[in-house]
This record gives structure tokens, sequence and C-alpha cells, in this order.
């Protein structure tokens, strides 16, 4: 029964929407709800808070009544949360009337409820109609704002969860799609040269019946036919060997780009994830996933898919040549195949567990390795080799023990099927003779039987291995998908919108963000205009580096909206927007190649005069000129050969090459002395003209160019202004820079007492 | 040694709890925090102000009277949620992304299970499983599930 359109509108949960068309008057309407799924001491349960047009209501599941509270001066809707969980509360003016507690899945519907709430309030109060809705349509879940032309909204799409078919191995048809000729020759060619190899066993019957047998009965042998069964023989053999060796060489063709294609696609794929993935991914188990997966997958579909597939034909194949030979005999022969299958499915999904396992762990021992290489220096300095290896070792030991386990069923398969091989020729035997003592058959038809059937279980025995290597292959295609499955968390937009060149303006809007369950920024409103510098300032952890993150798109918000010249920066293209950004971090990354490559990182056509004169912007030209193979020097994966303000400065030179509208500086001098900071300041000082410029950093000092200065305390804004006037206002930013000019003073204090002292000690 | 207190606390009608300290400083809107919630829990509560400061330190529950450890512990219990799985009813698949129904000691709960390396292993026994919403479910101790939950659990080890 609905009496609204409102009520559809909000699509309220059906187990409420009786009870609660029992509550409301004729006139009411609902505007938001809250569904709240814990109760005051955390445990689970079901509930609802819903906000009418005319008052609050709220009921747990388990509760007789409504509880409902009209709109009145002084009422008050709060929400806040810690690890995971909200508390909504309702205030009067003296005293809490009532919490609720709920899951962050539901955090949006919580805003939207208390924004609903404070304009209900603000009507009923004062009589002020509430503002009609944004002008811009918001996403009824997580309230972003869409774009005229998109229907969904671009942060929700990405939070479906629905789990990858078992069918794992299909899926590799994606990659071997664009090779379907040369699959289908390599599948005509398997196809003759199983044939090829089936034709000498049939051959042993007349050779057998006709030659072999008359002869020990006392008639002499016939040579010509001798001579044309056994040219048969020779030819069937080398005709064989020629397909085989075509087919298997156009397989292995084929299965080689295979593997190619998905090692670059899955590298793609990796580069477009958003850093939040790189955050919780070790680097090991990613870099095995690429190599060492990719290449499982290539061997098998090379080697064994193959081997599995002649295989399958083969016993096709063979059971027809069979039945049409002696269909009661063939009946007996091929009585044990079921069993055998049924062996096989029995022992599958135990193995599957087994090699996932197996391969898990084998990560988490390149985990180990990966994470004590890099920093072997923090090991060796507080002597903790023998922990780490014993780390290795404790991995290595579970390694062994899953291995163990697996190898323990693995091991009892192999020769089931062999006895089980032996017992289905004791049958074909058995069967045989007594059909040769009823004249039945010939001694030929057994002869040729068992050739044919001795091959047969050898194939079979080996189709069991392929249990194991298409379970392992499953596996390790599992895992490669489930990268290439990896939706990014920040999505290329699906109707992106191309900037034209642009002025750099950036706009946030009521900015959150929440990382895992923490909260790190909320409610941020700041408008920068074009060619604005900006000084970010605050603790450690007050959400500086986040907003930047944010505002490069590293990370999306999770509330709210950034825009660039009016646009929301989810619908532009990433690599396009990104284009617009000169990004000069703390710790400059200077890749493996000469110092002109790492120069010219993003922009990789530009010329010898542009990379030299942004060197020269940069105040690096000289230095690199005093380098003994100057612009091709090497630079080894960290930079190791060049000091930090060298390394600096060179990234610095990067982000003016690509002569960015919008420069973020994150602490960009914080990692050198003073001095080789003065240098970075003026090579900054060029990088920073005309550009619309967000600058982190430690040193207050650093900051004074800046048009604005904004105090973050927590995660959000605290003070704007420039310098003078923060100072002037004796605030937050004044307490901050005091206590840093004490610390600057100390710092120097002990510079000079140290200098001292190593002067003293070089005089003794 | 139940060192003395030197301070009150109260709640006051808006459910905060209120701190008065020696100088006799108001502290509104205090709040307890465990330092090892899961390796030690009894061990080291932290009184924090609304800003995150340090106000009192508690070394042990059985340090304090016994107003106070209610107090503290209400408080605690209202902000703390660690759900600990005790029984694995279904999972939808093996194969992450994967819903599982879980029964824990604060009822029954459906989690979705990201990717395997949202599992964390704490001891050789007991595991951390993080939800798609960050939500930390604690398993304190795998060997004691019952041999379904175990079976289950297994295929993501």
């Amino acid at each position: 029964m609905q009496k609204t359109p409102r009520f559809s509108l909000n699509n309220l949960p059906a187990i409420w929407t009786d009870e609660l068309s029992a509550q409301l008057s004729e006139d009411e309407s609902i505007l938001a709800w809250l569904e709240i799924d814990l109760d005051h001491q955390l445990h689970f349960a079901t509930g609802i808070v819903i906000a009418t047009d005319k008052r609050v209501l709220a009921k747990m599941a388990d509760d007789g009544t409504w509880q409902t509270w009209a709109y009145q001066q002084g009422l008050q809707l709060t929400q806040r949360d810690h690890a995971g969980v909200g508390c909504l509360e309702l205030f009067d003016p003296h005293a809490r009337l009532a919490f609720w507690r709920y899951r962050l899945s539901n955090v949006m519907a919580a805003n939207r409820l208390i924004e609903c709430f404070s304009q209900q309030l603000d009507y009923h109060v004062s009589g002020k109609l509430p503002e009609s809705s944004q002008t811009s349509a918001q996403c009824p879940h997580c309230g972003a704002f869409l774009s005229a032309e998109q229907d969904e909204c671009p942060v929700c799409e990405k939070q479906n969860h629905i789990p990858p078919s078992t069918w794992v191995l299909l899926r590799l048809w994606r990659f071997a799609k664009p090779y379907k000729g040369r699959l289908l020759v390599g599948f005509l060619l398997t196809l003759c040269s199983t044939a090829a190899t089936l034709v000498p066993p049939y051959l042993t019957m007349p050779l057998m019946d006709n030659v072999l047998i008359p002869y020990q009965n006392g008639q002499p042998i016939d040579t010509d036919l001798v001579q044309l069964y056994l040219s048969g023989l020779l030819g069937a053999a080398i005709l064989a060997w020629m397909l085989g060796w075509a087919r298997t060489y156009m397989l292995a063709l084929v299965s080689e780009r295979i593997g190619a294609d998905l090692r670059t696609t899955t590298y793609e794929h990796l580069l477009n994830l958003s850093q939040e993935y790189f955050g919780g991914k070790r680097t090991g188990d990613l870099m095995a996933r690429i190599g060492a997966e990719t290449d499982r997958i290539n061997l098998f579909i090379s080697l064994h898919l193959l081997d599995f597939a002649t295989d399958v034909i083969m016993i096709c194949m063979t059971a027809i040549i069979l039945v049409s030979i002696n269909p009661w005999l063939a009946l007996v022969t091929l009585v044990p195949l079921p069993i055998i299958a049924w062996l096989i499915h029995l022992v599958r999904d135990r193995l599957r567990i087994g090699f996932e396992k197996v391969d898990r762990i084998w990560a988490e021992v390149n985990n180990v390795l990966a994470d004590t290489i890099p920093g072997i220096r923090v090991v060796k300095a507080f002597a903790q080799e023998k922990r780490e290896a014993a780390r290795f070792h404790a991995a290595n030991q579970r390694n062994l023990q899953i291995n163990d386990r697996v190898n323990r069923i693995w091991s009892l398969f192999t020769p089931t099927v062999t006895l089980l091989t032996e017992v289905g020729l004791l049958v074909v035997w058995v069967f045989g003779i007594w059909q040769i003592s009823q004249d039945e058959i010939t001694v030929g038809v057994l002869t040729a039987f068992l050739a044919y059937i001795g091959r047969f279980y050898i194939r079979l025995d080996s189709m069991s291995r392929i249990v194991s290597i298409t379970q392992k292959a499953a596996a390790g295609t599992k895992r490669i998908f489930d990268i290439l499955d990896h939706v990014s968390s920040v999505p290329e937009s699906t109707n992106p919108v191309h900037l034209p060149p642009i002025q750099g303006q950036i706009e946030l809007r009521h900015v959150g963000f929440r990382y895992g369950t923490r909260s790190i920024t909320h409610g941020i409103n700041l408008v920068i205009q074009p060619g604005e510098m900006i000084g970010l300032v605050g603790h450690s952890g007050s959400g500086k580096s986040t907003l930047v993150n944010l505002i490069c798109r590293f990370y999306d918000i999770t509330e709210g909206a950034i825009l660039v010249d009016g646009h929301d920066i989810r619908t532009l293209p990433l690599a396009e927007y990104r284009k617009h950004i000169g990004l000069v971090l703390q710790e400059p990354f200077l890749f493996f190649g000469t110092i002109a490559e790492n120069i010219a990182y993003g922009k990789p056509d530009a010329t010898r005069a542009e990379i030299v004169a942004a060197a020269r912007a940069a105040h690096a030209h000289e230095f690199i000129l005093r380098l003994p193979h100057g612009y091709d020097s090497l630079v080894g994966e960290r930079g190791q050969a060049l000091s930090g303000g060298e390394r600096q400065r060179i990234s610095i030179a990067r982000a003016l090459l690509i002569n960015p509208r919008i420069l973020i500086l994150d602490e960009a001098t914080s990692s050198v002395d003073t001095t080789t900071e003065k240098d970075i300041q003026k090579a900054l000082d060029n990088l920073v003209r005309g550009r619309t410029t967000i600058a982190i950093a430690h040193r207050l000092s650093t900051l004074r160019e800046a048009n604005r200065l904004i105090v973050l305390d927590r995660g959000r804004i605290v003070e704007i202004g420039n310098h003078a006037e923060l100072m002037a206002r004796e605030g937050y930013y004044h307490r901050l820079y005091l206590a840093q000019a004490r610390n600057v003073d100390e710092e120097e204090r002990a510079l000079i007492s140290a200098t001292e002292h190593s002067i003293a000690g070089e005089h003794k | 040694m139940s060192a003395a207190v030197t301070y009150q606390l109260t709640r006051n009608s808006y459910g905060r709890l209120v701190l008065i300290d020696q100088s006799g400083v108001t502290h509104e809107g205090v709040i307890p925090v465990r330092s090892f919630p899961i390796t030690d829990p009894g061990q080291g509560i932290a009184l924090i102000d609304s800003h995150g400061h340090e106000l009192a330190w508690i070394e042990r529950f059985d340090d304090l009277p016994e107003a106070y450890r209610v107090l503290i512990e209400s408080e605690l219990a209202s902000r703390e949620f660690m759900p600990e799985i005790k029984r694995i009813t279904k999972v939808s698949g093996f194969i992450t992304p994967s819903t599982w129904h879980v029964e824990t000691d604060r009822g029954t709960a459906v989690l979705i299970l990201k990717g395997e390396e949202d599992i964390r292993r704490l001891t050789a026994s007991s595991l951390m499983i993080t939800d798609n919403h960050g939500i930390h479910f604690l398993l304190r101790d795998r060997t004691a599930l019952d041999r379904h939950s175990r079976k289950l659990l297994d295929h993501f080890l």
C-alpha cells in the first residue's frame, strides 16, 4: 500500500513499508531513511530511522513501538564514526534523546538523513522553505554529482562484488581468439597425426592372421604381402612423425603468443589500477603472478592441453575402431574407462584446493624475499639477519608441509591408475582367450586389441596427470584474472569529457575521504584560482598529502566533488587529466636510464633543446654537465650516484618539461639540507610562475611566497590566509610557526656545535 | 599497586564521558582506547580527549575503582566493534570476492571478502578478516571451529 510517490522513490525496504504506512498520517511523506544494522551493544540487529516532512521516526525490529520526535527548536541530529561503525545521535538542548549504531556501508544514507533533517528543522522552526534540490543531479547512493549524460553513478558502479565464474580456464579464450585460424589448423593436424598413429596396430591384425599364423600352420610366408604391410607400417610412422612435428610447432607458436598477450594485458591493466590497489598488495606476489603464472599457463596450453586433446581424440578413434572390429570385446575393453574417469573426478577437487594452497604459500615465500631484500639496511643495522632467515625458513617449512599433504593424495593417484590398467588388460586377455576358444575371433584380432589398449591405457595414465596440471593452470588463470577483474577504484568515466586547454581553477566541494574505516578528510570546501599558489600547512597526519592525492585522482573521494575548471575530475579521462598536473615528490624516483630520458619521462618526444631548457630552468644544467657523460650519464634504479638535491632538481626539470597548468609540490624540499634547499627553491620559483600551485612543506619558511596558506588539522580546514594575516590572528598557524622557529634555532645550534666538534676532531 | 585515581569520571546527559582532572579542568567527550585490542585487551587503556591528547593512562583495569571500571567498560563496549566469528555457515564461492554468511558473538552477519589478502594471520591459529567496508572480523582460534567451518575456511588459506 503506497500512499505517496515518495515512497517508491525511496525504495524503502519491504519489511518496513507495511508497518510504516500505518504510522504515517495522510499527507506525511518520507524524505530519507537510514537502515540500522547494529544495536546499542553493537550486536547485529535491524532497525530503521526515518525523516518525514513532519517528524523523525525510529524503530528497532524487536522493539514494540515506534519512537517519534516532532521537529522543534533545539533538536540536533549528528553523525560520527569510529573503526567502521557510525553513530547517529539525536540531541535536544538538555540531553541526548536517542542514538543508533550502524555499519559504514550506510554512511551515505546517514548523511542524506541528516541533510533532510536539518532542512526540515529549518523549515519548521523558521518557516523558511527548504531550498529546491540541487541544480545538478546527484547519485542516490553516494551523493556524487552526476553530469547530464551520466545515468549511472561512476562511483557506485565499482562497488559490485560478483565472484567470477568457476570455469576460469575458458576465459582464456579471450586471448586465444585472435589466433582462431591457426588454432583450427593445429586442431586438424592433431586429428590427422593421431589417425596416423592408429594405423600400425591395425596392421598387426592382418599381419598376424594372414602371415604369421598360416606360417605356424605350415604355409610359406607371402613376401609380397609382408612387404605391403611393413611398408604400410613405415609409411604410417613417417606420416605420424611429420604431422606430429607440424602440429606441435604450430600450437607452440600460438600458445607462446597467447602467453605473451596475457602477460602484456595483465601488466597494462595493473598499471591502470589505482594506488589503493598497490598499497594493499605485495610486490613479490604481483611479480610472481605476472611472471610465473603466465608462464605456467603458457606451458599448459602448449604442452599439456595439446597432449590431452590428442588423447581424447585417440580414445574416441580407438573406441570406434575397436567396436567396428568386435563389439563385445570392445565393450569389455572399454569398461574400466568410466571407473578411471570417476576416480579422476573424485581426486580433482582435493587436488585443486591443494594446488591453490601451494601457489599461495609460494607467493608467501616470495613475499618474504621482497620484504627483506629492499630493507636490507634496516635488517643489518638491527642485526636481525637470524630473524629474517627464520622467517624465510618458516615460510619454506609451511611450503613443505602443504606440498607434503598434496603429494600424499597425488602419489596415491598414479599407482592406482596403473593398477587399474593392469587389471583392465587382464580382463581383455581372459575374455579374448575365451572368445578365441569359441572361434569368435582370430588371434590377430586379440593382438590388435592388446596393441590398441596398451597405448590406450598408457594414455589414460598420462591423462590422469592432466587433472593436476589443469587445476594448477586454472589456479594460475584465476590469479591472473583476479588482477584483470579488478576494476580500478578510480574508474575511467564511461562518457569522458575532453577538456580544452585548462585554466587551472580547482574547486573542492564538500570533499571527504575515507581510507578503510578511517575518515581522513571531511567537509573541505576550497576554491583555488588559476595561477594562485596555495600552501598546505599542518601537522603530519592532518590530511595534506591525502588532499593532494585526491586532486591528482590517485584515490577517489568518498564524498563531495573536485572540479577543475568546473568539470568533475571523475568525468575526465585520467591520462588526459594527469597531463595537466606536474608533480614533484619528496623522494624523487629516477628510473634506470640516462638523465635525458629521466627528464623527458613525461614527454618522451621532447627535443634535446627542450630537455636542456628544462634542466636550465630547474638549475640542474650545470651539475649535469659536470657528470662524465653529461645528459647521457646513466642513473641507477634509485639514482644512487646523485645526491638528494640533484635528484630533486632532475624531477623538477621533469615536471617543467610537460609544462603543466597545475603544479603539486609534495614536500619537495624537505629531504635536503638548508643550502641545497635554497638551490631547489630557486628552481621551484621558475616552476611555480604562472601555474596553479599547491605546495606542501614541512618548513613553513618555504611557503612565504604562497598567496594563501590553508591550515589543516585532523582532516579539516581550520585557517585560511597569507602568512602575515595568519600570524596576526595568533591562531593555529601562529603556534605552529613559533614551535618550528624554536626547533630551527635548536637545530642550527646543534649543527654548529657538531661542526665545531668535527673540526676539533680533525685538528687532533 | 592500586594507584590512587587523580581524576573524576562521570557520564553527562549527552551520553558523553566527562573527566575532571587534578587541576579541576573539565574535559568533555573523553574516549577510552585500548592499546593492544587484540593481543592484550586488558592491558594499557588510555583516556584521551576529543582532540586525541592523552589525559590518563590505566595500566590495568584492576587498578580502577569499580564505578569507573564499569563506566569505561560500557563506553568501550559501545565503541569497539570486532565481531568474533564462531561459525562459517556458507560461502558463496571459493573465488574472491566471496560472500560469507557467518555466526559471530554479535549475531549472524554477512560479509564480503574482497580478496585472500584481506585474511591476515595474527598468530598461528588466529586470523583477522577484513570485509569490503573495512570492518575487522576476528577468528580467535581456527582449530576450535567446527568441521564444516574449518573446511570452508581452508579454501582461503
